[in-house]
């Protein structure tokens, strides 16, 4: 029964897991750098996607650049 | 057994309370957390402003909101300053020269305070930023505001004209 108890509290503990991530709010300057934005140039991203959509019937998936072959 | 059950239900309440929701704008009089709020540019007392609206917004070089905010804010001063409005504008940037590079681009009519390592916005549990916090002429924390677009402009100047109209007795 105890143990029971134990795990339940071990298991909602880690609710909370994500809600303090470390950075306070004023603390984000080099995150709100230009060059830190998933999507930095807008417009070009935009062209970029309708290429992508109209060529290859693909859309999405950003978020990454390049595969680590060091060859983009 | 009931025992147990009940410190179960407690332990699962205090977890989820500690994740905190932040809200647009929050209303309610609450005590300062501190009679002085330390940074890194000296001490700053409540207390020499007493008989004032205080509104004292944090900000930082880097963030969007807060560049829109000063036209504002300049507003604000220039016009309520006759009525007892003092605008203190604590600055979180940790590099300064930062900091003067963007005053030098967006005037600053109100005072302006340095913190580079953000002891007085942990104090104040800053959420976001730019966060403003309204203070009443008795030095009651009367609403926080957090975030700016100006949008918020009139609703904001509404709430310090409020303000304002109090008197102590």
């Amino acid at each position: 029964m105890h143990q029971k108890i134990l795990q339940i509290m071990l298991i909602v503990s880690f609710i909370s897991a994500c809600s303090n991530v470390g950075v306070k709010p004023w603390e984000k300057n080099i995150l709100a750098r230009d060059d830190m934005q998933l999507i930095h140039a807008p417009l070009e991203a935009g062209l970029d996607d309708h290429i992508y959509f109209s060529k290859e019937a693909s859309s999405g998936g950003r978020g990454f650049s390049g595969g680590g072959c060091g060859c983009n | 057994m009931t025992h147990t059950l009940l410190f179960s239900i407690a332990f699962i309440l205090i977890t989820v309370s500690a994740q905190t929701v932040s809200a647009d704008t929050a209303t309610g009089k609450q005590n300062l957390p501190t009679s002085t709020l330390m940074t890194t540019g000296g001490p700053f007392s409540f207390s020499d402003y007493r008989g004032k609206v205080i509104l004292i917004d944090f900000w930082a070089s880097w963030c969007a909101p807060c560049r829109e905010s000063f036209p504002w804010m300049n507003l604000m001063h220039q016009r309520y300053l006759d009525r007892g409005l003092t605008i203190i504008a604590i600055n979180l940037d940790s590099e300064a020269p930062e900091a003067t590079a963007f005053l030098k681009r967006n005037r600053a009519d109100f005072s302006v305070i340095y913190d580079n390592e953000g002891l007085s916005a942990e104090t104040m549990n800053v959420e976001a930023m730019p966060t403003s916090f309204l203070i009443d002429r008795k030095g009651i924390l009367r609403h926080t505001l957090t975030g700016f677009t100006t949008s918020k402009e009139s609703k904001h100047e509404a709430l310090i004209k409020q303000l304002l109209n109090e008197t102590i007795r």
